[in-house]
């Protein structure tokens, strides 16, 4: 018997995992959330909705993923044999392609013509104009300023799939002000729109839902464990931004007590520093942002702080609730990755294995070189490889000096 | 009996219609605030709504976003708009002020502390835009205590199921949001706005005023014929923008602006 099987039972019919989640929303959005709560209650469980939902990620997505075991990594390491959750692999290069696809098939069912979403790196949106035009859904995706500095090739990528992408110039100019953009565009035309949100976090019933579309991580993972070392592994690491990909790879393994979890923030230029985007990990204060109740890195006054990551995908001030809550019950283990280690941990997988991960996923890797030699070699870690490194090309070319 | 409902109670006995103007603490610095409080007040307000600025006000357009920033470059704090109430209430014990903005200012402070302090500084009311009924139940028996009114969004969308339960919740009056949007976008339709109050006023004896897209004294008196209060925001935010260099001129755009909505909500 877990300890944590009350975990599976979350969120309760209002959206909460214990203090956290909900639904702070203003009032023109809260029957458009009622509604996807009653629309996807009733999918949820349908035979029908669910065989389509798994035939698109068979047929288009290209699951499952490999679990490929990083041999000569794992020796160079010197302990556990890291194995890693290929979602680098899925259609559109990264896991979160196995929301949108979910989300897709709910707005269709709801006959809204046009999606929204925000992104931060840009895979979120790129995986967005991906299901959309496939759907002939009109896209609009926003996206922070300097994100779309940074993440050109995605914005491009974008464009060429027909979406619109719009830069947003407020606040500090990256994930969370795409938020709120991309909800205020949603209270204006929450008639016609479906707003694809690309993490666990946002008002119920986002967090459960987008938890539920990535849960196929974790369920493969399990199985493939089984097949490949005949057992469970004992240590999951994943990176967490707004966390929909660590939560993906974790839910699955929740009862499982004697699997260790890691999810790692990004930690910048050092959590000690203030400039980090590790809500979790430097245990900011609890606040309310986008619609649910979490870990918020916010000033004495509430202001929402300024974060900082090489990776925009996970330069937000918050995490997903579900994430709060199983730091308080000691799920998982919370813990940052400073740039640097990041940066060598991108470079050192591209080099020993011939696979270039996304920055955000590294942050994942990062910890997996901390992690692998504090244990035997018969011991097994798997790592969610969460999106391929294509995308972060120029960023790292730019820190080598070099202009592409 | 609260101030808000004092005032409501004089309104109605008058026949006439409240006028509620809404700035953001702090824009453009925070030593103006208290100034343009008395000059809406001059113009005719029956209440203000005092915005507490935040760094991510998901509900609102362009121009009360902009307002925020321009608070938030001064470092302005919810405990600063508290001061500016007390200060308002020097000379001013009549007009009731209702603190608007989102929850996690608040929730910092924490709410209890925030409750005190606002109900020592003479707050009349709270809202908070994204804290809906269902999630208000830590906070609206702490604000109960104070004398403090708890003050809800109605909108377009609203179901009559939730709007029973909003209705049951709400004091002081029920802010109806006139469009789908964010402030300061499309402009008010008074038809439509008519048709959504009919069923509210089924429901509830609170006062109902509107709010969203009122932007001249037309909108106000067409809106004022079938609520019992407007309020406006964005006109008069656009203002202190455009005079935001010489603060100074501030007061008499303002009263200007809000002057005219008076005159054409009492003809």
């Amino acid at each position: 018997m877990s300890k944590f099987s009350d975990l599976t039972r979350l969120p309760d019919a209002r959206g909460h995992f214990g203090p956290y989640g909900g639904r702070f929303v203003s009032e023109t959005l809260s029957f458009a959330l009622e509604d996807l709560d009653k629309t996807y209650a009733r999918l949820r469980d349908d035979p029908d909705f669910q065989a389509e939902f798994d035939h698109d990620l068979a047929h288009y997505v290209g699951r499952p993923s490999p679990l490929y075991h990083a041999a000569r990594w794992s020796e160079r390491l010197g302990g556990a044999q890291v194995w890693l959750k290929r979602e680098d692999l899925n259609h559109t290069g990264a896991h979160k392609v196995n929301n949108t696809i979910g989300q897709a098939l709910l707005a269709k069912k709801s006959g809204k013509p046009r999606v929204i979403a925000e992104t931060g790196a840009g895979q979120h949106g790129v995986a967005t104009a991906t299901v959309a035009a496939r759907l002939g859904l009109r896209c609009d995706v926003y996206m922070g300023a300097e994100d779309v500095e940074r993440q050109k090739l995605n914005v491009y990528r974008m464009r060429l799939l027909g979406a619109n992408v719009i830069p947003v110039e407020s606040g500090t100019r990256t994930l969370k002000d795409a938020m709120n953009e991309a909800l205020r565009d949603w209270v204006t035309n929450v008639d016609d729109t479906f707003y694809i949100i690309g993490t666990v976090a946002g008002p119920h019933p986002y967090p459960m839902l987008v938890r539920d579309f990535n849960s196929v991580v974790g369920r493969e993972a399990r199985r493939q464990s089984v097949e490949e070392f005949g057992r469970l592994p004992d240590a999951l690491i994943a990176c967490v931004g707004g966390g929909s990909n660590a939560m993906g790879l974790f839910y699955p393994f929740v009862e499982d007590d004697e699997v260790v979890m890691y999810g790692v923030e990004a930690g910048g230029d050092g959590v000690a520093t203030g400039r980090h985007a590790a809500p979790l990990a430097s245990n900011a204060p609890r606040g309310v942002l986008h619609g649910n109740r979490t870990y918020l890195m916010s000033d004495e006054g509430g202001q929402v702080s300024d974060t900082h990551s090489i990776s925009a995908g996970l330069d937000y001030p918050g995490v997903g609730p579900e994430h709060a809550l199983w730091k308080d019950v000691g799920r998982v283990n919370y813990v940052a990755a400073n740039d640097d280690a990041v940066l060598e941990a991108f470079r050192e997988l591209t080099h020993v294995e011939g696979i270039m991960p996304a920055l955000e996923s590294a942050h994942a890797l990062a910890h997996a070189k901390v992690l692998a030699p504090t244990m035997r070699p018969d011991q097994h870690i798997v790592v969610n490889l969460s999106g391929r490194g294509d995308k972060d090309i120029l960023t790292v070319a730019k820190l080598d000096g070099i202009e592409l | 009996m609260n101030r808000i409902d004092q005032r409501f109670a004089a309104l109605k006995a008058e026949g006439r219609r409240a006028l509620i103007p809404y700035i953001t603490g702090g824009d453009p610095a925070p030593e103006y605030t208290v100034g343009f409080m008395h000059a809406l007040v001059r113009a005719g307000a029956d209440v203000i709504e005092l915005g507490v600025p935040f760094s991510d006000p998901m509900a609102d357009g362009p121009v009360i976003q902009k307002a925020c920033e321009r608070a938030l470059k001064h470092h302005v704090r919810l405990t600063h708009l508290l001061e500016m109430v007390r200060d308002f209430r020097r000379e001013d014990g009549e007009t009731p002020v209702v603190l608007m903005g989102y929850l996690n200012p608040v929730e910092r402070m924490g709410l209890e502390t925030f409750a005190d302090q606002a109900r020592d500084a003479g707050v009349d009311g709270v809202l908070l835009v994204d804290l809906p009924p269902e999630e208000a139940d830590l906070m609206g028996p702490v604000l109960k205590e104070r004398g403090l009114a708890s003050i809800f969004l109605v909108a377009p969308t609203t179901s009559s199921a939730r709007a029973a339960t909003i209705c049951a919740h709400g004091e002081g009056y029920l802010y109806y949001v006139s469009l789908k949007g964010v402030t300061g976008g499309a402009a008010v339709d008074a038809a439509d706005v008519a048709e959504h109050l009919a069923p509210l006023r089924e429901m509830t004896d609170l006062p109902l005023c509107v709010g969203f897209g009122i932007r001249d004294g037309a909108a106000a008196a067409e809106v004022g014929r079938v609520a019992d209060g407007v309020i406006v925001g964005s006109a008069l935010v656009n203002r202190i923008a455009d005079n935001a260099d010489r603060p100074e001129a501030i007061p008499a755009a303002l009263e200007a602006v809000l002057g005219e909505m008076r005159q054409a909500l009492d003809a």
